[in-house]
């Protein structure tokens, strides 16, 4: 049982009556999944975000729940490449309704910007990043630039 | 519909198949007629003189004619549009597009637009795909490709030639030799994906003692650009010249080629020993571009 589920430690973040749960969380990274999946401070759900809570399967982890919101599965999938280790809950009348892994995509677009200043993607051109998921890191479709590390600091 | 984007786009296979019918079309086995009543269209938004004449030549011996725009000034890229708009609306008058632009990535955006096919003819610092078809082409003349030594000399940090080459050779169980100024080495990225591919790269630090180990040496031009100042310039550039003293010893079939235009590295005594082959790999890009031309046009 996690401390968050612990009822003598207390609730962390309180259960919610519909929605989602994004459980282990790569410690740390909860405020990059949800600029990955798009929520921002602009945007009007309810969400509770926990950080470094103690976790028997990863050691930490962070934890997000959005209420009133249920996340599909290409949504979540984006942010396997930050968070391999998440579960996607999905909550109806504060049960589990259903639960999945997160899979990594085979590309990521419109998610991460290209490093390389002279990549045609960086200009007023009408398209999207593109960004193939390979072993190795991220290969830009446009220029071949590939991302090994660090890949959160290239989000948009 | 068939795009040439980048030479990691193309099988071995594929790769034999275009250098196969350059082979035919050199010793004129070809309809004069192939490609009569298309019309090609030569988006050049960067200067180029041997790639440009190259496909004209290339398109016009095959029957077919070309359009061409040779800037960005004389083109609606100076108002402001876009290349995809550019490509969008050039796809719908002519039958295929070369396209040579500053950006890296360039072409591939363009194949996303265009109702033809596209053929790269050099994004940026990208791909070049028909510079590496010639220059394998120009080895496959002088000995097979599989198993041999071959020696890349100069920038390889920012030479897009001597990348899309290193990545064509991977492909043949050739071992790679790289010759550097400091600070222009292959990038340590595509030496590990060369690696990791089986192929072998070998560095050295001094030209002389490399040479007699090739079968082939590439020279690229080593670019002043790179250099805070002429003194250091002149300094590693005269340290990498080709000149006659060094080829002797070499092996038999040895040969020396460059993508040109050339500067300092080559010595002009080494254009009269008969391993000197970048004039005929320039020659060569005639019936390579006429090969790549009949693949996507017909």
């Amino acid at each position: 049982m996690t401390r968050e589920k612990d009822a003598r430690a207390g609730l962390l973040i309180s259960p919610i009556e519909n929605g989602t749960v994004i459980d282990h969380i790569t410690a740390g990274e909860a405020l990059n999944v949800l600029r990955i999946i798009g929520i921002t401070g602009t945007t009007h759900e309810s969400i509770s975000v926990a950080t470094n809570v103690e976790s028997k399967k990863i050691g930490t982890k962070d934890i997000v729940k959005i209420k009133n919101r249920e996340l599909l599965k290409e949504e979540v999938d984006r942010i396997a490449l930050i968070a391999p280790r998440a579960s996607i809950n999905i909550i109806r009348n504060y049960k589990v309704w259903d639960k999945k892994g997160v899979e990594i995509p085979d590309r990521v677009v419109g998610i991460v910007r290209c490093p390389n200043p002279g990549c045609i993607s960086n200009t007023n051109e009408p398209i999207q990043s593109c960004f193939l998921v390979q072993k190795k890191g991220l290969r830009c479709l446009y220029c071949d630039w590939l991302i090994t590390k660090d890949i959160t600091s290239h989000i948009i | 519909m068939r795009h040439i984007i980048a030479i990691r786009d193309l099988s071995r296979e594929e790769i034999d198949g275009i250098l196969d019918d350059a082979q035919g079309i050199q010793a004129r086995s070809y309809d004069p007629s192939a490609l009569e009543g298309k019309l090609l269209g030569l988006l050049f938004f960067e200067p180029s003189t041997r790639t440009r004449m190259s496909f004209a030549a290339a398109m016009a011996r095959l029957g077919g004619n070309f359009l061409s725009v040779d800037s960005v000034e004389a083109s609606s890229m100076a108002k402001g549009e876009t290349l995809a708009d550019t490509i969008r609306v050039v796809s719908r008058y002519v039958d295929a597009i070369v396209l040579r632009h500053p950006k890296e990535g360039a072409a591939r955006l363009a194949s996303e637009f265009a109702h033809v096919p596209v053929i790269n003819a050099g994004d940026g610092a990208g791909q070049h795909p028909s510079q590496t078809l010639l220059d394998l082409f120009t080895i496959r003349q002088s000995m097979p490709l599989g198993g041999i030594h071959v020696g890349l000399l100069g920038d390889l940090r920012y030479g897009r030639t001597a990348h899309s080459l290193a990545h064509a050779l991977s492909l043949y169980n050739v071992t790679i030799h790289t010759i550097t100024p400091k600070g222009l080495e292959l990038p340590a990225g595509l030496a590990t994906e060369l690696r990791d591919a089986g192929t072998e790269v070998i560095e050295h630090d001094d030209l002389a003692s490399a040479i007699p180990g090739l079968d082939v040496l590439y020279v690229t031009r080593i670019q002043r650009e790179r250099f805070p100042d002429s003194a250091s310039y002149f300094k590693v550039a005269s340290s990498y010249q080709v000149t006659p003293e060094l080829l002797t010893g070499v092996r038999d079939h040895f040969i020396v080629l460059h993508p040109l235009p050339r500067l300092n590295e080559i010595d002009p005594r080494v254009d009269r020993l008969p391993c000197a082959r970048y004039f005929e790999q320039a020659a060569n890009g005639i019936p390579v571009r006429m090969a790549m031309l009949l693949r996507v046009m017909t």
